[in-house]
């Protein structure tokens, strides 16, 4: 009998003690009600384990049965538009068994056994076929399909692969022998453990942006497709919002939102909300390029924990078909904190602040598994990773935040003065970078404009003026500054305002192609630029701001549609042609 | 008769440690029965091969390990449901401390609930309305949402939430009840709470759960539980709006970090047990609404700052739970500010979704938005004014120096017994943003 005997229970970790083997990381069955668990540690005959559900009334000698593998995660045709658990358990069917609230030991499959798909073959009987490799197709919604792959180690010679037609998802579809002779039968399912990364080919550079459609990202601090990016950000600051917000219009093909440790009431805002969004690019509801993970605050910590892995094992599934994915963790504190939780019942010599000391190498091999491959099938795909961070007393140097900020490489740093303002996205400009702009340099010149990269500088470059100037005028007050740097006060103003602010509850401005992210950042130079020759001919800047043109544009991003983006062109003519006359006047004044 | 063990292996503080019986569970509840036949609450925390360690909830004090009895109960703590909880009131267990006997008609329900699915919540869309025009107005408190208020010691956090508790109502649905649990409180303030019912003629609404200063403070750990389950069934099962009250949830974090550290856990960040932010959560997030029942729990946990610090572990935990928070400030109470909101250091997450046309006011949104902004200029203004002096200042920096001022005095004070609804709140805001140019209004000209 592969048992153990439980011989202590503390919170979510169990100690069990008998003569079976059990290996690392073994998913075992606890007690009586046969709660799903997982060994982490192993000492002479003593397993530890930790428990994904409740462990309240396990009694002493109850058993511990080993199920001889790790927790495997079920991929295949059913996961795109649902919602799991932690553990990759369909929440919807549980609530289907057990009521509007979770209950314990519901041991579920995690896609629907019954459902049957409509597969198509595009191989045939006798090709070499080797890991990953791409059998046949299945439309899993109507903007996803479904590549279903060769599960990994399997190689050889197909001889046999079924027609196109209806089938479950553990219908035996291909069967494919091995040079040694022995037969593999493959379905559409495969499973993986879910704390393993899945093999690519090789690694590919970086250099395509995310669009996003936020103008402080793409614009100012982009990340690229398989790039890694944190959001720390004290609590009510906007880090879930700003997630929401990428989960909904970034350009990649399948998103995979992790909700670790968060609100209950927040995955339900997602879940009524994204069924309704349409996704701009294929005209279809968003939920059916999104895969939602949702462990809220107070379901068992250790499935928490799990749900990080469960996230990318999934979203690196999808890469393997040549899909772009993009992952959205909210928040990975929570994560770290579930770490610390379970470190502290197993008594484990504490480092910084209670956090394990593997903390660091865990994070690293997070962020790690983000990147653009090629896949083993020869097609190409991303996993792109946005981390949130929640950072205890909003203090960036606790140790989560340090940490990350070691392996990523964009930071956008949300700060609690801009969003009191009610400055969303609370980005903090002065703090925030991305290391990829150099990366994006071709792809802006291509796709935007050659002069890209040079305008985005300049705009920077004011916003950096500002912050300086911002501080002199503390001491001095604002009156005192001469008339150009009152100009680049009052056009980073305008930058504020009119472009790095972005609201969400405008259907115009909620998202903006990049066309008239480039057309915004011009105007607005286009204004400095030719007001500051006016100044340097002593016209004093109070007369050009009555010109109202400041004012006119921080209300452009509502008054000119995403469609429309010629009419910038008309507001820059009235801009430059209103600036020349002036100049004019004043020549024949002096 | 069930079996009941005699003696004990050790004591220490609220724990005692028995030799492990063989049917004992995780969780469950056991009985301690003194030699005097006095009887004590407790539950297993901890369960190995030998030892089980147990705390008792009203303390050890009186127990010895002789011949003192245990009797397990066979199940996790449970306490008794009656709808005529309304208008008693009970100790942290759950027991009536009034006098006026045990309840009747009643069922019995394990205190430790279980998370709500995500899928079966439905998202909390509507508003309570308090009365208050700080919370109306700018931190709209949502059914369904959890709302903490931050407080320091020395502020009257009470009196706030004696006059949300007097004043909350919802304008369409009467069946609307409260739920208010008092932990480690003195004998005054209770007194205060249950005078203001009784004289205002709300005691019938209420459910009274009180653990006070010289009662055990282990007791704590278990009342919001307990509040909690009461709370769902009048919500759930009897469908009643219902908003739970918890104060002083800093001494619910203070017994919890007793037991730990008793325990011999290993600390995290100021001695608080590792699990404290799970432990929070349990409580918080029994807040929300079901789709397809009626009822609604709301929840305004009430916390003093240790030493006025937002960054505390447990304000700091709480505002990640909890969606949003009602933060105190200790410079507009001395100012004579009441309530002393500080509003640009307060928000309410689900605000955005539960005003405008369809149930506050159209517009209050962006009427809102205009007050934190402008107040938000304000104390860039007053910083100002601090280094220039006030006469240096710009006509349109005066202007917003007199904002702030009827702002706080007008629209923030309100007097302990004024009762605002929406209307006068958001016609109030309008009154006072008239005093700042039209130009000025960057929110509302969006």
């Amino acid at each position: 009998m592969d048992t153990k005997k439980i011989i202590s229970i503390n919170g979510s970790v169990v100690k069990a003690r008998g003569e079976a083997g059990f290996a690392m990381h073994d998913m075992v069955e606890v007690g009586n009600y046969k709660l799903l668990g997982e060994v982490i540690k192993l000492e002479k005959d003593i397993a530890t384990i930790q428990v994904y559900e409740e462990t309240r009334s396990l009694k002493i000698g109850e058993e511990v049965v080993t199920t001889g593998a790790p927790l495997l995660l079920e991929l295949g045709p059913g996961i795109l538009g649902n919602i799991f658990d932690g553990i990759e358990r369909p929440l919807n069917y549980l609530r289907e068994k057990s009521g509007d609230f979770i209950q314990r030991g519901e041991n579920v499959n995690s896609i629907d056994y019954t459902k049957k798909w409509h597969f198509k073959p595009v191989i045939k009987n006798g090709q070499k076929v080797y890991s990953n490799m791409i059998l046949g197709e299945v439309v899993e919604t109507p903007s996803i399909i479904n590549k279903i792959m060769v599960p990994y180690g399997v190689e050889g010679e197909i001889i046999q692969i079924i027609q196109e037609g209806d089938y479950n998802v553990n219908t035996s579809i291909a069967k494919i022998k091995s040079l040694d002779g022995t037969v593999t039968e493959v379905s559409m399912i495969q499973k993986w453990p879910v704390r393993k990364q899945r093999p690519y080919g090789e690694r590919l550079q970086v250099n395509q942006l995310l669009q996003t459609g936020q103008r402080v990202i793409d614009s100012i601090f982009p990340i690229s497709k398989g790039g890694m990016a944190m959001i720390p950000g004290g609590f009510g600051t906007g880090k879930t919002m700003l997630q929401h917000q990428l989960a909904r219009w970034s350009d990649a093909d399948i998103i995979v939102y992790i909700g670790c440790g968060e609100r209950g009431n927040e995955m339900t805002d997602v879940l009524e909300e994204f069924p309704k969004l349409i996704d701009p690019r294929t005209g279809r509801p968003l939920m059916e390029r999104t895969v939602l993970i949702a462990n809220t605050s107070n379901m068992p910590v250790a499935a928490r924990e799990a749900s990080i892995y469960t996230g990318i094992t999934i979203a690196e599934y999808y890469r393997d078909m040549g899909y772009n994915v993009a992952i959205m963790a909210d928040s990975t504190s929570r994560w770290a904190e579930a770490l610390r939780e379970i470190s502290g019942r197993l008594e484990e010599m504490p480092a910084e602040e209670g956090y394990p000391s593997y903390l660091s190498s865990r994070l690293s091999e997070f962020y790690g598994r983000a990147g653009r491959v090629k896949n083993l099938n020869g097609t190409e795909g991303s996993v792109t990773i946005i981390g949130a961070v929640s950072p205890q007393g909003s203090d960036f140097s606790e140790p989560v935040t340090q940490n990350t900020k070691r392996f990523v490489h964009v930071f956008w740093a949300l700060n609690r003065e801009l969003a009191y303002s009610r400055h969303y996205p609370a980005v903090n400009w002065n703090i925030s970078y991305s290391e990829y702009v150099n990366n994006l340099q071709d792809w802006y010149e291509e796709n935007v404009s050659p002069d890209f990269i040079e305008v985005r500088q300049e705009v920077v470059n004011l916003l950096e003026q500002e912050n300086e100037l911002l501080e002199i005028a503390k001491v001095v007050g604002q009156d005192v500054l001469s008339d150009n740097k009152k100009l680049i006060l009052e056009t980073s103003k305008a930058i504020r305002v009119g472009f790095l602010q972005q609201s969400a509850m405008s259907d115009i401005d909620t998202s903006v192609p990049l066309e008239k992210q480039f057309a915004m950042m011009k105007s607005i130079l286009i204004i400095y630029n030719y007001s500051e020759k006016l100044i340097e001919k002593s016209i004093p800047i109070s007369v050009i701001k009555e010109l109202g043109f400041f004012d006119e544009y921080k209300k452009l991003k509502y008054n000119i549609k995403n469609t429309e983006i010629y009419k910038f062109k008309e507001f820059d003519n009235k801009v430059k042609e209103t600036l020349l006359k002036l100049e004019e006047t004043y020549k024949n004044h002096i | 008769m069930k079996t009941q063990y005699l003696g004990l292996e050790a004591i220490n503080g609220p724990l005692v440690y028995l030799k492990t019986p063989k049917e004992l569970s995780f969780d469950e509840e056991v009985e301690i029965i003194l030699s005097n036949g006095e009887k004590r609450i407790g539950n297993v925390i901890t369960l190995n091969e030998d030892i089980a360690v147990i705390q008792v909830y009203e303390g050890t004090s009186g127990i010895n390990t002789k011949d003192v009895k245990t009797e397990l109960k066979g199940k996790p703590l449970q306490i008794k449901l009656s709808k005529e909880m309304l208008g008693r009131f009970f100790d942290g267990a759950g027991r009536p401390v009034d006098g006026l006997g045990e309840l009747h008609d009643y069922i019995e329900r394990d205190i430790n609930g279980n998370p709500i699915n995500p899928i079966a919540r439905k998202y909390p869309r509507n508003y309570i309305e308090t009365g208050i025009s700080a919370i109306d107005g700018l931190m709209t408190l949502i059914r369904g949402q959890k709302l903490p208020i931050f407080s320091s010691s020395g502020i009257n956090h009470n009196d706030l939430a004696e006059k949300i508790i007097r004043q909350a109502n919802i304008k369409d649905d009467k069946n609307f009840a409260i739920v208010f649990g008092l932990m480690g409180a003195e004998y005054e303030t209770a007194e205060f709470f249950r005078k203001s019912f009784e004289e205002s003629g709300i005691l019938s609404k209420v459910v009274t759960f009180q653990n006070l200063s010289n009662d055990p403070s282990i007791e704590r750990i278990l009342m919001p539980k307990v509040a909690l389950t009461c709370a769902e069934y009048l919500a759930f099962d009897l469908d009643m709006q219902v908003l739970v009250i918890l104060t002083d949830m800093t001494a619910y974090a203070e017994s919890l970090r007793e037991v730990s550290t008793l325990k011999g856990e290993i600390p995290s960040r100021k001695g608080y047990p590792g699990y404290l932010y799970s432990d929070l959560a349990s409580i918080y997030e029994r807040a929300g609404m079901i789709k397809g029942k009626k009822g609604s729990i709301t929840q305004i946990p009430i916390l003093t700052m240790p030493n006025d610090d937002i960054s505390h572990p447990i304000p700091d935990m709480t505002g990640y739970i909890t969606e949003g928070q009602i933060v105190l400030s200790r410079e507009l109470y001395q100012k004579g500010i009441n309530p002393p909101i500080n509003i640009l250091d307060s928000l309410s997450r689900l605000m955005k979704d539960g005003i405008g046309k369809e149930y506050t006011r159209e517009d209050h949104r962006k009427l809102s938005d205009q007050l934190f902004s402008s107040y938000s200029k304000t104390q860039e203004v007053r910083a100002l004014a601090k280094v220039l002096g006030e006469a240096d200042l710009s006509e349109l920096d005066r202007k917003y120096l007199k904002f702030g001022e009827e702002f706080e005095n007008k629209f923030i004070n309100q007097k302990q017994w004024e009762s605002r609804t929406i209307e006068q709140t958001l016609d109030l805001a309008w009154e006072i943003l008239k005093i700042l140019p039209k130009e000025e209004w960057d929110k509302i000209n969006e």
